[in-house]
């Protein structure tokens, strides 16, 4: 069954696909050649395919939005669709608690 | 073998040779008239003997494929150092250029991606600061 989830963690069970998120929290707007330069300086050896084909699948996942700006591609972090696991397995009591 | 010249294709030569002049504050080496077009150097004022930069018409529908796909994706078609990305940074944007990437320290370097509007992207380097 899949109830949605499924393609969130995928994308999250992969160290280099988590290392990406982390480079995109730095900043929205980010060129595949930034994100390759950031992904360097954390000691992430993959190529630039390599990490052009884990953009794909955390774009495919909701996580990262591809947007064209003038000649650029750029991307965006959304940590939208992380909401409802943070929810999934708290009781209801804890739930309600502010 | 000695390097001598590296060329950047782009899209208009007199504009070209504006922002790599005034706003880069490069030199003309050589300006030659060349049928429709020119052979147009450019080298650093730091390094008037040092490599020249050829900046060359993009007018091959390869080179424009070339650079755009490049230029999407952020990709530079040249890199140059200076001594404070920045210092270069704060200079040129406040000249009205673009960057696809701030200043971003990179292990030992801190680097930046500019737009040259002729159809290139251009990587700043410096040294990281101590």
């Amino acid at each position: 069954m899949d109830d949605g989830a499924d393609a969130v963690f995928r994308a999250l069970a992969d160290p280099t696909r988590r290392a990406l998120l982390d480079a995109l929290l730095e900043r929205d707007g980010q060129t595949l050649f930034e994100l390759c330069t950031r992904m360097a300086d954390t000691g992430v050896g993959s190529s630039r395919q390599a990490i052009s084909q884990h953009i794909d699948v955390l774009a495919g996942a909701g996580l990262v939005h591809v947007r064209r700006e003038g000649r650029y591609r750029l991307h965006d972090l959304d940590t939208t669709p992380l909401h409802p696991l943070r929810e999934r397995w708290l009781r209801a009591e804890k739930r309600n608690r502010p | 073998m000695r390097i001598t010249r590296t060329s950047v294709f782009v899209d208009d030569q007199a504009k070209a040779l504006e922002v790599y002049t005034r706003l880069l504050g490069f030199e003309v080496r050589h300006d030659i008239p060349l049928g429709e077009h020119r052979w147009l150097t450019v080298v650093s004022p730091e390094e008037p003997d040092g490599v020249e930069v050829v900046l060359e018409p993009n007018e091959h529908p390869a080179a424009r494929a070339f650079t755009e796909a490049l230029a999407a994706d952020g990709i530079p078609s040249t890199s140059f150092t200076v001594d404070d990305v920045e210092a270069e940074y704060d200079r040129l944007t406040g000249l009205g250029m673009t960057f696809t990437q701030p200043p971003t320290p990179t292990g030992p370097v801190v680097t930046a991606v500019l737009d040259d509007t002729c159809g290139n992207l251009v990587q700043l380097v410096s040294a990281a600061p101590a």
